[in-house]
């Protein structure tokens, strides 16, 4: 589905990505792991094509991909769940989720997002700017979805919510994983993460650094407290 | 000072908003949408004038110089938008160079083209009149003004109010990255918007032609007007550009008709006012 070899991305001078090489297959939930600064969500850029890559390949349902402009990996069946959530402010939560809207296979519509998040449905006439930080998430993840995509880039999708909502929030991903969706997840938050995950990359300083099955990462408490700091 | 004079100027200042609004709304939007500062964007007024001149001096026909000049300047908007602003995305200097320079060729070709002469565009036998009502008297091409951009109002609100392409726009305005990253075309978007905004200012200099004339320096003489009115209303909103147009119109009306020699003040002493309470403009977003 989605193959990214010895990828490097520059901020200017500065260089975040040095070689990243990963895979999601069809179906799987690949997570990212790391702390903040590490180039996580620089990855998440780099693939969408917001700020892409210098050197190094992206490769995407068998396209060679790389700096493709973001629309374009849109209709080919990327969708992005951004950090901070990013929605239109002044778009109502329907214009949000109308804007993104691709017919390309016809699976997910407008009522069947209503029918996922139905917080969404019923307020729908509302500005995004009105919504609550959940609902923002909710919206964020709705409107992705709305481009039918075969990917989808998360990146971290439960920041600054309530115990409550990111439960809610894994459930989605888990059911979204049900539905054969490929997702690449960056995540702050450990057990969510491992939960969902069927394999685990951790990023330190541009690179890649451990990668393996969730519970080998759960037990292997030398990587988690010197790359994530939990004891 | 009598009841009738207030009206008279309100009126007057009504329509010179109008003609105002059709100005500065595609100002508006181009910066909402793209971030450009188009200084070329009162030279886009002043050839559509020109053109407006020479199809009616052709044609005879009022209907055709209006049609023909909006479509001459879109076209110019989109080459200069394709060819030149797009090779320079985010850097505001360079575009603000670019179109100061396109602006000053704009006034020489014009020069070369029309002539150093002030001209009249003229205007149909049915637009000539006088409307009476009492002791007032409304010249009707000026009713015609403030119809036309009635209808322009409505008309590009109800698009980026209530459909999916207005929606888009307004993605678009909001976060440039993200709405490519739900599968926007926005340089298709952006390019839409900037001819649009091109064929209006057009559309204003035909119409300004039949009663302020076409004539060298028009270009720059409307400028700062628009700018006042984006200032004021709040860049990329239309409703700001709406309201502004009509303050603009008014001020500078009735600036001119009681304090002529402060002028220029009546006109951008609230422009800095409001600058200072709300930099956003009225109906800004920050």
């Amino acid at each position: 589905m989605l193959e990214l070899s010895d990828v490097h991305t520059y901020y200017g001078a500065s260089h975040v990505l040095q070689g990243v090489t990963l895979a999601v297959g069809p179906g799987e939930i690949v997570t990212i792991l790391g702390r903040n600064g590490m180039g996580k969500t620089t990855l998440i850029r780099s693939i969408i094509g917001f700020t892409p890559p210098r050197r190094g390949r992206v490769g995407f349902k068998g396209d060679d991909v790389t700096r493709w402009p973001p629309f374009r990996m849109v209709e080919r069946g990327m969708a992005l769940v951004p950090q901070g959530r990013r929605v239109f402010a002044s778009l109502t939560v329907r214009e949000n989720l109308e804007v993104a809207r691709q017919s390309r296979t016809g699976r997910w519509t407008l009522p069947r997002v209503f029918e996922l998040f139905p917080s969404l449905g019923n307020r729908a006439r509302n500005r995004a700017n009105k919504l609550s930080g959940g609902e923002q998430q909710m919206l964020a993840i709705g409107r992705a979805l709305m481009t039918d995509p075969d990917l989808l880039l998360m990146d971290e999708p439960t920041e600054g919510l309530a115990p409550l909502l990111v439960r809610e929030v894994g459930r989605v991903i888990a059911g979204l994983k049900r539905d054969g969706l490929s997702i690449l997840l960056v995540e702050q938050n450990l057990p969510l993460a491992l939960a969902v995950a069927d394999r685990v990359h951790i990023l330190s300083r541009g690179q890649i650094v451990h990668s393996s099955g969730p519970a080998d990462l759960m037990a292997n408490e030398a990587v988690k407290s010197r790359y994530l700091g939990v004891a | 000072m009598t009841a009738e004079f207030w009206i008279t100027q309100a009126f007057n200042g009504l329509s010179y908003g109008a003609l105002l609004f059709l100005l500065a709304s595609g100002l508006s939007l181009i910066f909402g949408v793209m971030r450009i500062v188009n200084l070329a964007h009162g030279s886009y007024f002043m050839l559509g004038g020109y053109v407006g001149l020479s199809v009616v001096w052709r044609t005879g026909s009022f209907a055709a110089a209006l049609v023909a000049g909006a479509l001459a300047i879109a076209l110019i908007g989109v080459g200069m938008e394709r060819l030149f602003l797009r090779r320079l995305p985010g850097q505001t200097l360079g575009q603000v160079l670019m179109t100061v320079g396109f602006a000053l060729m704009f006034q020489d070709l014009a020069l070369l083209i029309w002539g150093g002469d002030p001209y009249t565009i003229p205007v149909p036998a049915t637009l000539q009149g006088i409307v009476t009502a009492g002791a007032l008297r409304f010249p009707t091409y000026r009713i015609f003004i403030i119809v036309v951009a009635s209808l322009v109002g409505a008309v590009l609100w109800i698009v980026l109010d209530r459909t999916r392409m207005g929606a888009m726009i307004r993605a678009a305005v909001d976060d440039r990255e993200m709405a490519q990253g739900v599968g926007i075309h926005v340089p298709v978007v952006s390019l839409g918007v900037f001819a649009l905004g091109a064929a209006l200012a057009a559309l204003g200099g035909v119409i300004g032609g039949g009663f302020l004339g076409v004539y060298p320096g028009a270009d720059f003489e409307v400028l700062p007007y628009a700018f006042v009115v984006v200032i004021v209303g709040g860049l990329g909103s239309l409703p700001g550009a709406m309201v502004g147009s009509l303050l603009v119109g008014l001020l500078d009306n009735f600036g001119k008709a009681l304090f002529p020699e402060l002028s220029y003040f009546t006109l951008f002493a609230p422009m800095a006012l409001i600058l200072a309470l709300r930099p956003t403009g009225l109906f800004g977003r920050a």
